[in-house]
């Protein structure tokens, strides 16, 4: 399928070609990460269960996991959103549906490369930055800069006036990821040590978050809610007020990761205030987005892709209470290090995020394919078992962490804890294993919707017609 | 370019971004580099050699390429007995860690008395040598430093090595590898926290311990306990074996996975490890249907499990 592109002329490949790869992609690594994440709570939850294999162990398959979800499914559903958002608010054509194409072959081969030499214990033990350092070179150089490239020349080339909010985000998040993964990796390139090397994961680690996954789902969000409600976005100036605050303020907290860690004080009082202030851009996004459903709060029950973009927004309401009060010093001594940390970043990469990428995905592959979906039942289904998967796991987690925070302040025996919060791990386990199914049933749904979905009558949107299943 | 509008817009993207840099990156950074080397980074980095993880010297984490920390009960020339002492032993074409090949990491007093009482200059990677940890003082205060015994002393890698004997050697340096390799950092950190941590798992390390390390692997979650000064609260290389053999041997409701798969083919003795036969009975012996679990075969001292432990009992 993918070769009939890669040698095509590039005004003979059809609009949207390299978002629907990028889409696809994105699934088959959200089935394989989250397939991997249930493998690994299992491991947690019955440590006896599959041994002697070193292949199985967990140590070697809990950053595989990591990296799968991170550069797998949410980075390339962030790349098939741009690719098709991006042409669409500047009124134009994908600057190079061919560069497109080949970043998507680029990054899955990349990406599996780099999944396999890190599944054999080739890691530069840095958690975030786990891939060997030529991996990360070749992610930077052939897929992410013409990945970015192909944003930042569709804007330039773009046929309207101004530049939309999602824009401004695609194109200095795109920029800023690249700047990240470049500096953040200096410690291996250089062989930087010390505290400079510890620092610098972190750093690495937050501004990820922070630059990257945060702004970009924002920015679908951003397109994905007044584009099927019909609302126009509820103001441009808050928009404005969310940007700005996420490169000042998002953008320097990375000692936070640290706190207990012989960092300069002055280095955490620091990241501590400006995580707080994290809050100022998360309270921006989520009004914005909130007030431009004004009047057409139905579609949250009846429209699938809204009801997915809305959820990951007021997921991201306790993520961002979390967020920004737990990296205080007094909140961060009781529960650094705990499975509440865990439950905060699922709560990042699994709730907030996740949902609004996977509307964008239904919605862009419906639009691109100009097919209606196969299924809403099972496309509900999906809905559910994200959401009722995610929160089993969630809240799970969030207890063994505030049983290992209480364990940790009153010295108990470690062991204590680790029987304690024993049926959380397995509680874990099963919430993982119902948004890995749930993923396997989306999958099948996409697949059939390319294959048999509905043909959609130029000029209508999707949404507009009635499900036939 | 159609940017233009945006002239404005993007100056000030550039700068607030330089700035936030300029912040979390540069200012910091003055700081951290201040910071001089303590006898605890002088250690670790002799220890671990130039960098733990993935680099051309051992792209597959084997533990290739480390050096080896000996304790020395006699002088390896002369044979004479002396006050007992630890020497880090680089063998030829071992890779120096950073404070040899790029002193500046050490801070001031370390890096003059290094350079010009420890001879650290004179160190060739072909030809290996060993090191050793010494005070001294500069410009009235007491420094650590380390000195290059093979310049100030004659002492030669092989010599050494022979003279302490397999006993008195730590494999603390590929050890380190494994721990990475394993993931054992996933669960385990190697930083104790601003809380009761400091009276259950020692003190917290300071500032000057890190230099020269590379990476620091302080984790991040704790599923398991801290292991910093592990090596001071258990050093005991038989319950190391039972516990990495099979965790539950030792403490029935650890989630620790089992690291059986390190001790390799063959046991001390040379005989092949029957891993299912094992296997087998542990599983008779966890359902009641006998008595003693089965034995923990003794491991070889070049596999893999040598280097861990060693490695974790070096932990102090």
């Amino acid at each position: 399928m993918l070769q009939k592109y890669l040698f095509a002329k590039n005004e003979d490949i059809p609009a949207g070609t390299s978002s629907i790869f990028f889409a696809f992609s994105a699934i088959v690594w959200f089935v394989i990460g989250t397939g991997l994440g249930t493998f690994n709570a299992a491991k947690l939850g019955f440590p006896d269960w599959i041994t002697g294999y070193q292949m199985f162990a967990f140590g070697k398959m809990r950053q595989v996991h990591v990296m799968a979800v991170i550069f797998g499914w949410i980075s390339m559903a962030f790349a098939s959103a741009m690719m098709y958002i991006t042409p669409a608010l500047g009124n134009t054509k994908l600057w190079s549906e061919k560069l497109g194409v080949w970043s998507c072959l680029n990054w899955n081969i990349g990406l599996a490369v780099g999944l396999i030499t890190m599944w054999m214990g080739m890691t530069s033990g840095r958690e975030y930055s786990d891939f060997i350092y030529p991996i990360d070179l070749i992610f930077l150089f052939f897929v992410l800069i013409p990945v970015s490239l192909n944003v930042w020349m569709t804007i330039a080339h773009r046929r309207t006036q101004g530049i939309y909010t999602t824009n401004w985000f695609f194109a200095a998040s795109s920029f800023m990821f690249i700047i990240v993964l470049l500096v953040g990796n200096l410690p291996e390139y250089f062989h930087l040590t010390g505290l400079t090397e510890a620092y610098l994961t972190w750093w690495n680690a937050h501004n990820i978050l922070g630059l990257w996954i945060t702004p970009v789902a924002a920015a679908i969000a951003y397109y994905t809610i007044p584009k099927i409600t019909g609302n126009p976005l509820y103001s441009h100036r808050i928009g404005h007020l969310h940007f700005w605050s996420i490169v000042i303020f998002y953008s320097t907290p990375a000692a936070h990761h640290l706190m207990s860690a012989p960092l300069p004080e002055w280095l955490k009082s620091f990241a501590s205030v400006e995580g707080v202030l994290i809050l100022v851009p998360a309270i921006a996004f989520v009004s914005n987005i909130l007030l431009t459903m004004q009047g057409k709060w139905n579609m949250f029950v009846e429209n699938i892709e809204t009801r997915f973009t809305v959820t990951g927004v007021l997921l991201a309401i306790p993520l961002n209470m979390q967020g920004g009060f737990q990296q205080t010093r007094s909140i961060n001594w009781y529960i650094h290090g705990t499975g509440w940390i865990v439950a905060h970043a699922h709560l990042a990469l699994l709730g907030f995020s996740t949902f609004i990428e996977v509307a964008a995905v239904y919605y862009g592959m419906q639009t691109l394919m100009k097919r209606k979906l196969y299924s809403l039942a099972l496309a509900n289904f999906h809905f559910w078992m994200l959401l009722i998967g995610f929160s089993i796991y969630w809240i799970s987690m969030t207890i063994a962490g505030l049983i290992q925070g209480a364990g940790k302040i009153y010295e108990v025996p470690y062991i204590d804890i680790v029987v304690a919060e024993h049926p959380y791990m397995i509680a874990r386990w099963f919430g993982g294993t119902l948004v890995f199914l749930g993923n396997c049933v989306w999958l099948y749904n996409m697949y059939m919707t390319a294959r048999v979905g509905t043909p959609l009558p130029a000029g209508r949107m999707a949404h507009e017609l009635a499900y036939e299943r | 370019m159609a940017f233009r509008e945006y002239k404005i817009g993007s100056v000030m993207f550039g700068v607030a971004l330089s700035l936030s840099m300029a912040i979390t990156l540069v200012m910091p950074s003055y700081n951290i580099i201040a910071v001089g080397a303590t006898a605890t980074a002088l250690d670790k980095q002799l220890t671990y050699g130039q960098v733990s993880g993935f680099s051309f010297h051992d792209p597959f984490l084997k533990g290739e390429g480390k050096p080896k920390k000996v304790l020395l009960k006699q002088d390896p020339m002369t044979g004479a007995p002396m006050e007992s002492m630890y020497a880090y032993v680089f063998s030829a074409d071992t890779p120096f860690p950073s404070g040899i090949l790029h002193p500046q990491v050490l801070g001031k007093g370390v890096r003059e008395l290094s350079i010009e009482q420890g001879k650290i200059n004179d160190a060739l990677t072909p030809g290996g040598a060993v090191f050793v940890v010494k005070e001294g003082e500069f410009e009235g205060k007491p420094y650590p430093y380390i000195e290059n015994a093979t310049a100030t002393k004659g002492w030669k890698p092989d010599e050494v090595l022979k003279s302490a004997g397999d006993a008195n050697t730590i494999y603390a340096g590929a050890g380190k590898q494994m721990f990475v390799r394993e993931g054992c950092w996933w669960c385990h950190t190697l930083l104790p926290e601003q809380t009761q941590d400091f009276q259950v798992f020692g003190p917290p390390p300071l500032l000057g311990d890190f230099n020269g390390e590379s990476p620091t692997a302080f984790g991040s979650d704790r599923k398991a306990p801290d292991l910093l000064h592990v090596g001071s609260r258990n050093s005991s290389k038989e319950w190391m074996m039972l516990h990495f053999f099979n965790p539950r041997l030792v403490q029935p409701h650890s989630i620790m996975p089992r690291f059986d798969y390190l001790w390799g083919e063959t046991d001390a003795n040379g005989d092949k490890i029957n891993y299912d036969a094992w296997r087998k009975a542990y599983i008779e012996y966890r359902n009641g249907e006998r008595v003693m679990p089965p034995d923990v075969p003794a491991y070889r001292s070049d596999s893999e499990i040598r280097y861990l432990i060693d490695f974790v009992l070096n932990l102090k």
